[in-house]
């Protein structure tokens, strides 16, 4: 008996009714919108059910929308999959500007490292985690570096001149 | 046997005599030097994989005194760094330079090392040169290994000509300063 989108977003409204929405298939990927405050709870349970069985978390990651307002200026994403249905699913929730959700690497210790890359990238605060300190940038790092409001570029580049990079409009 | 294939390093200029040869230690402490630079190769990336070229039979830096790859800082002479050093390993790189024993050169082979080469971005170190001295610069992305061991001899000329009071020298002492080593 496969595992049906229908049927897993029939449990989901069921158990959190209208903390789940925009329930929709993407790119072949059955995905829904939760509630940031609902999330774990969601986790556990898609995690937890019997019939759900979500038991492997592939990936969890940061993404920054800086012209959305101030209540979906941040979304984490987190794709679980059902090895034993071969099914996949997509979960994303929106946070603030000040953006902040509880920690899922009590139900998955994979999650520690994802959240941890999240949290050096894009400052989002995991409540919770047991180590939350940067992992891939130096730790004397100040910004989040993939905010879009910090420069990509490095300040400390002496032989750059603006000219070969189409910044000044005199070309002198 | 024929004849001899084997290349010899001609002798520093002096005066010859009968069982003698006079001249300065200088030219001598320096050809000496310049003939077994040992390498210490600081691969991070592609420039790395030219580097395996180099050392290798076909280019072969053995031709030039190198033949022994130290993997040891403490007993290496010639610091070779090769691919993108990121911010984060640039501590790491500034400890393998101070563990070497002086004299120690170093040759930045590639863009990355250089300059950051394409790499203009806030976790990439901008030229190893911003972290500890460099004596020779290899451009190419990555540098054929022709290009590898023309810095090599490049540096080797460098080294036959330097003074043996180079290192205590205040202009040393100041240029380390400058790096707070």
């Amino acid at each position: 008996m496969a595992l049906e989108t229908l049927q897993i977003q029939e449990k989901i409204t069921q158990k959190f009714g209208s903390n789940a929405l925009n329930f929709e298939t993407q790119k072949g990927v059955f995905s829904f919108e939760v509630d940031s405050n609902s999330m774990h709870e969601v986790i556990q349970f898609l995690k937890e059910d019997q019939d759900l069985n979500f038991h492997f978390l592939t990936d969890l990651c940061g993404i920054h929308f800086p012209d959305n307002d101030e209540n979906h200026q941040f979304a984490v994403v987190y794709h679980l999959h059902n090895w034993i249905e071969n099914v996949r699913i997509k979960i994303k929730t929106y946070l603030t500007g000040n953006p902040e959700i509880d920690t899922i690497t009590d139900l998955f210790l994979c999650s520690n490292w994802m959240e941890r890359e999240t949290w050096d990238f894009y400052g989002i605060n995991f409540k919770g985690h047991p180590q939350l300190k940067r992992i891939l940038n130096m730790d004397e790092m100040i910004s989040h570096p993939m905010r879009k409001e910090f420069p990509l570029e490095d300040s400390g580049r002496t032989d750059k001149d603006d000219r070969f990079f189409g910044r000044t409009t005199i070309n002198s | 046997m024929t004849e001899s294939k084997i290349n010899m390093v001609a002798p520093p200029e002096g005066v010859t005599g009968e069982g003698f040869f006079a001249t300065k230690l200088n030219d001598v402490v320096g050809m000496a030097r310049a003939n077994s630079l040992w390498p210490l190769p600081f691969a991070t990336s592609c420039c790395g994989i030219e580097f395996m070229a180099t050392m290798a039979s076909h280019y072969d830096l053995a031709r030039f005194g190198s033949e022994r790859v130290s993997f040891s800082p403490r007993q290496a002479d010639m610091l070779m760094v090769m691919g993108t050093i990121s911010k984060k390993m640039a501590p790491i790189l500034r400890q393998v330079y101070e563990q070497m024993a002086e004299p120690r050169w170093v040759i930045a082979v590639g863009a990355c090392a250089s300059s950051g080469g394409i790499f203009d971005t806030y976790s990439v170190l901008q030229g190893i040169d911003k972290v500890i001295p460099v004596d020779v610069y290899v451009p190419g992305c990555p540098p054929r290994p022709e290009q590898t061991v023309d810095g090599v001899m490049q540096l080797q000329e460098l080294v036959r000509n330097e003074s043996v009071r180079r290192r205590s020298s205040p202009e040393y002492i100041e240029l380390l300063a400058s790096y707070n080593l």
